[in-house]
């Protein structure tokens, strides 16, 4: 079958669009157009992750998550703006354009799967495929007022997600509703020989809004330093809400959090540096010129074709990594990530969900914090610690701050989608 | 703190360029990251953290995989089904 996309682009959140494509009939996805973040493969459609490295390149293969939503009936009407290798907050590192927020177009989408976000909040299309190496599904969710969910590590095969941190990244689904999201997953959660870090653990579920005896901790560093009062207790809102629902709050503390921030970055960047090394415009993306010796043509092609950010994480994990300062960056890193994922261990033998805000304000001004990029690392705090231990969490809408999007964070056990997709599909209903 | 030489350096492992006028701000941010990391150092260190992560093996059997010409489609420059790259001497 046919299908004609005809919705219009006003922020930019395409970085390709599919026109005219072909369906499947018949599939659970049948004939819904599915936007799909440009760092996922998708056969005979340009992919470049946001980045000049990759302009022109078409990859000759599907990612998984892409055959199983094609499969499934799904339209792939195009490829999403992003930060470039999804290094950034807010889509602002994009090396083609930067993407705008639905909800005010002076703000962020937030980053870095921010195009989908944006296609979804525009009504461009109802789900999108994102990706989430230290909240990148999560943040804009939350700053566009969609939901998004990431997935436990190695509940999604990562086959054709073009690789920035192995360890830490997983493909998720996108929606305006839980629901969607829920549907989304199941398509994609289906195993794959092809990744050796996935697991044989489809999710096959219909979402419940039963809350009535789950337990739910609330960790206090979620409403620490940096998190904005009125972001904080429009979350505690949402948080007594579900507890008016039937659901048992408790205080917990996971004081390994101070560490997560430099643990995820000296991670991610340290993964980076060696991902990263196979653009040399020999096998892919604009050709290389072969005039002097490789590594001078390298150095040119890389130092003209990545942005700073990308530039800049390749040259900190090239440091992290290099003889004499393993051991005080990369291994101690490891180290603060085992802390972080006992903590999330202990606290979640207690309870059955975890509780706080997605983001620890809402969207920003676009060029706002672009020039500081420490100041960016900082808002990342609340997502990070989830991909580090390895836990999924979900992001769904729970009000506004100046009338910009809030989200409540839920993050569960290990394989345990379900409890979580539950939990944000009660809190959905009952404020709806 | 890395000096602008240092920095200099790095790039020059990782195969990147990093434009003269550009290294001084470059080198001031990279700094402010490495002193955030220095955090870490409070972290002690646990002898008793074990690793558990075990092999995933299969048997070695041919599988479709891509043809020749869907391999090479997007490489630079090819000759006689190879990709050819930039002289390494």
């Amino acid at each position: 079958m046919r299908y004609r996309f005809d919705a219009e682009d006003g922020n930019n959140a395409f970085i390709t669009i599919v026109r005219d494509a072909e369906y499947k009939e018949g599939g659970v996805l049948s004939g819904i157009p599915v936007a799909v973040k440009d760092n996922i493969s998708t056969k005979g459609i340009p992919t470049t992750c946001g980045s000049k490295i990759l302009e022109g390149y078409v990859p000759p293969y599907d990612a998984h998550a892409v055959a199983m939503i094609k499969e499934a009936g799904a339209v792939i009407v195009g490829k999403t703006n992003m930060d470039e290798f999804g290094m950034g907050t807010t889509t602002e590192n994009s090396a083609y354009f930067p993407t705008t927020n639905p909800c005010d177009r002076t703000c962020v989408p937030g980053g870095s799967s921010g195009g989908s976000a944006a296609a979804i909040a525009s009504d461009m299309v109802p789900m999108a495929l994102g990706s989430d190496t230290g909240g990148s599904i999560r943040c804009p969710a939350a700053f566009c007022g969609i939901v998004g969910l990431k997935p436990t590590y190695g509940r999604v095969s990562r086959f054709g997600l073009i690789a920035y941190s192995n360890s830490l990244e997983q493909i998720g689904p996108m929606a305006k509703n839980v629901t969607d999201v829920s549907k989304l997953m199941e398509v994609i959660s289906k195993p794959d020989i092809y990744d050796s870090t996935a697991y044989n653990r489809p999710y096959v579920h219909t979402p419940s809004a039963q809350i009535k005896g789950k337990k739910i901790a609330v960790p206090k560093e979620y409403f620490g330093e940096g998190v904005d009062d009125k972001v904080a207790d429009c979350v505690r809102g949402a948080i007594s809400k579900l507890e008016e629902m039937g659901a048992e709050i408790i205080d917990c503390s996971i004081p390994s959090m101070k560490y997560a921030l430099a643990a995820y970055y000296v991670t991610c960047t340290s993964e980076a540096s060696s991902n990263l090394s196979r653009f040399d415009g020999v096998r892919f993306g604009p050709k290389v010129e072969m005039k002097r010796s490789w590594h001078d043509e390298y150095r040119d092609y890389r130092g003209e074709r990545f942005g700073e950010e990308v530039q800049r994480r390749i040259l900190l994990g090239t440091f992290a990594l290099s003889a004499g300062y393993y051991g005080k960056y990369y291994a101690k890193a490891q180290v603060a990530r085992s802390n972080i994922r006992n903590d999330f261990l202990r606290v979640l033998n207690e309870a059955d969900l975890i509780a706080g805000p997605t983001m620890p304000n809402t969207a920003f001004k676009i060029g706002e914090k672009s020039s500081n990029p420490l100041e960016m690392y900082l808002a990342d705090i609340l997502t990070v610690p989830a991909n580090l231990a390895g836990v999924p969490a979900i992001s769904v809408p729970c009000g506004k701050v100046g009338g910009m999007p809030v989200g409540l964070q839920i993050i569960g056990r290990h394989f345990d989608e379900e409890s979580v997709v539950d939990a944000a599909f009660a809190y959905e209903q009952e404020v709806n | 703190m890395v000096s602008e030489e240092e920095v200099e350096s790095i790039a020059k492992l990782a195969d990147i360029t990093i434009e003269k006028e550009k290294l001084a701000g470059f080198t001031s941010r990279f700094n402010d990251i490495l002193e955030y990391f220095d955090i870490l150092d409070q972290v002690a260190p646990d002898e008793t953290t074990k690793d558990d992560l075990y092999n995933v093996l299969r048997e070695d059997e041919v599988m479709p995989s891509l043809t020749q010409e869907e391999a090479l489609v997007n490489s630079g420059e090819t000759e006689e089904g190879y990709i050819k790259s930039p002289k390494v001497m």
